[in-house]
């Protein structure tokens, strides 16, 4: 296949088009590789065999509603939480047998940025660089505080920060030591505008200008629809869908969702033409993700197949995708826009 | 792990409560001090009630540096306990509570690592307290009260006693009790920490290791056969009280005290080493129990 293919495209272009697979598959080499994963909790199930994969340079979206398994999902990647089954691959080394290497190479912020209240900035930011395992200079860590622009308070004790100025400090930990991977969980929780901004602006820098990878949850789509260039929405635990938020929010697809006399009579029909492929599976109603321009078409198709068609609701934004996803607990997408 | 010891004194160092200890303990001495200072005569009176016609010595001598100590640590050695917990049952649930145990654990660092610091910061902290009351306990009495024989008043089966130790046999059986004392403190330690595992609090494990403390305390203090025999030898607290041994010193056939020597030392290693086992046995189950759970805080 390769001969034919370099044949046809001629040697240079052959030695050229190889050169800059290479590239692209070093750069996009794979960070966190996540094998179906579950974690129960006596009967109840936080994470149900989760798959998903974070390239390097991702900023990765993780979302779901409150209770979700996002934040379950986050502790297992940091070992705070040991999974009831499933593999996690980070760095393309086994978390498990390689914990202290891999845990070298990440900072994390989790949920709330907790510190140690009767302590300055300075040396709260000092006690977890030591932990991370560097040793850290005067001038590394006020450069730290002075990003997130804390320098002039490093003396103060946190008790007297306020929920932002804790969040801005609790970045500069997860960043002192440099990490090539950065889990981000609720970063904006009780930011105010500015300071959501101010977040939103650093992740992006983060990935863009120093190459790290991020992965950022949230509850809030509208937080990763501005950062995030993957993401994974899941819902009770279940990966809902995985994909590039430019496919998933592309304006030449839509999301649309059937109301007919007898749905089960209509997806009998679909089954029989071309558009079976952009039917969702595993949802109550009848959805499908699919080109915009090719709806009049649908409906002509339907209707010449006898489908009777109460009402066709086009829902384009990922808001109403999310919500349509999560509001019904049965539906169960795999890797829709991979 | 040096490194994380550092980070652990510091914090301990930072944090208000663990200054109580200190000055409860310094409050507690000075109290009894100038109690002593004030009316030592009448306690020396009570004590010596039962005993004072088959005894004579110098009154005013008896109650100097040497005895003031050992008074004192009899009372305190009953409640540092409580203090020690104070800051030992913080080591995880403290974390927990703050919201740093999961930073803590994010960080490459192994858990074994976390609690083996943990508890030497705990007896780090442990032996601190019993430097400080050797200071303000022995030292500073010695300063106010002199120094002269030293009387042990003992009940032993039946009957009365009074040791008698020359002064310049007590200063190693002071360090070899604080020794002691600091081994028995940090079996309290080693408790507290294995407790605060399961905490989100400091609150809960402080009272459950004073609690256990209490319970087995009356337990080893009761005396019926049954108990003596079967359940006192593997309850640390029949240990704690251990470190006076070092005062009972042994005597000749004649009743002549042995400079020196200890009356009964087998029984005082052995009491030494259950209360090692104890220490390796609680830190150990610390050890396994926190690798296994499941950060949720």
């Amino acid at each position: 296949m390769f001969k034919q293919w370099g044949c046809g495209l001629g040697l240079n272009n052959f030695i050229g088009t190889t050169l800059y697979l290479c590239t692209y598959l070093f750069f996009m080499s794979v960070v966190i590789k996540v094998d179906n994963l579950s974690k129960k909790f006596k009967d109840f199930t936080a994470v149900n065999n989760l798959s998903f994969t974070v390239n390097k340079g991702d900023v990765y979206g993780f979302l779901g509603q409150n209770g979700a398994g996002k934040s379950t999902t986050i502790r297992m990647l940091l070992t705070l939480i040991k999974p009831t089954t499933g593999n996690i691959a980070i760095f393309e080394k086994n978390l498990q047998t390689n914990r202290k290497k891999i845990l070298q190479q990440i900072g994390a912020v989790i949920e709330k940025p907790d510190l140690y209240k009767y302590l300055s900035a300075y040396d709260n930011l000092s006690i977890f660089a030591k932990m991370s395992g560097i040793k850290p200079t005067k001038q590394l860590l006020m450069n730290q505080l002075e990003m997130v622009g804390l320098a002039q308070r490093a003396k103060d004790k946190v008790e007297t920060f306020s929920q932002g100025m804790k969040q801005r400090l609790g970045i500069a930990v997860a960043l002192v030591h440099n990490p090539d991977l950065i889990i981000l969980d609720e970063p904006t929780n009780g930011l105010d505008p500015q300071g959501i901004t101010d977040i939103r602006n650093l992740i992006l820098s983060l990935s863009k200008d120093r190459g790290k990878t991020v992965v950022v949850s949230s509850h809030l789509l509208s937080e990763i629809e501005l950062v995030a260039n993957r993401m994974i929405i899941i819902h009770n635990g279940k990966k809902m869908v995985e994909g590039n938020v430019a496919e998933l929010l592309d304006p030449s697809k839509a999301l649309i969702q059937l109301q007919t006399t007898d749905d089960s009579f209509a997806q009998q029909q679909l089954q029989q033409t071309k558009w079976i492929q952009f039917l969702q599976p595993n949802t109550t109603k009848l959805q499908l993700v699919m080109p915009k321009n090719e709806v009049p078409q649908l409906i002509t198709d339907l209707v010449s197949k006898n489908v009777q068609l109460l009402s066709i609701s086009p829902m384009h934004a990922l808001e109403n995708y999310f919500l349509s996803l999560t509001n019904n607990p049965t539906t169960h997408v795999e890797s829709a826009a991979n | 792990m040096w490194n994380l010891l550092q980070i652990e004194l510091f914090k301990i160092s930072k944090r208000p409560r663990t200054y109580i200890a200190f000055i409860a303990i310094a409050a507690i001495v000075f109290i009894f001090q100038f109690a002593f200072k004030a009316d030592g005569q009448s306690y020396m009176d009570l004590m010596l009630q039962s005993v004072k016609d088959d005894f004579t010595f110098e009154r005013v001598k008896a109650i100097n540096g040497y005895f003031m100590c050992y008074i004192i640590l009899n009372t305190l050695l009953i409640q540092v306990p409580i203090l020690v917990a104070l800051v030992a049952a913080d080591s995880i649930s403290g974390e927990a509570n703050m919201g740093t145990l999961r930073l803590m654990l994010s960080k490459p660092i192994s858990r074994s690592q976390i609690i083996i610091v943990k508890f030497i910061a705990a007896t780090i902290f442990t032996l601190l307290l019993l430097v400080w009351m050797a200071i303000t306990a022995l030292f500073l009495s010695m300063f106010i009260f002199g120094v002269d024989d030293m009387l042990i008043f003992r009940v032993k089966g039946d009957e009365s006693q009074i040791l008698q130790i020359t002064k310049d046999d007590v200063m190693w059986r002071y360090f070899a009790a604080f020794g002691y004392a600091t081994v028995a403190l940090t079996v309290i330690a080693a408790l507290a920490l294995l407790l605060s595992i399961f905490a989100q609090n400091s609150i809960g494990p402080i009272i459950a290791t004073v609690c256990i403390v209490i319970v087995c305390t009356i337990i080893s203090n009761i005396n019926v056969p049954i108990i003596d025999n079967n359940v006192k030898p593997f309850l640390f607290t029949s240990y704690l009280v251990g470190w006076k041994g070092f005062f009972y010193i042994a005597t000749t056939e004649d009743g002549e005290p042995i400079k020196g020597s200890l009356e009964n030392w087998p029984a005082i290693r052995n009491s030494l080493l259950i209360l090692i086992g104890h220490i390796v046995g609680l830190v150990s189950l610390s050890i396994i129990i926190f690798k296994r759970k499941d950060i949720l805080s």
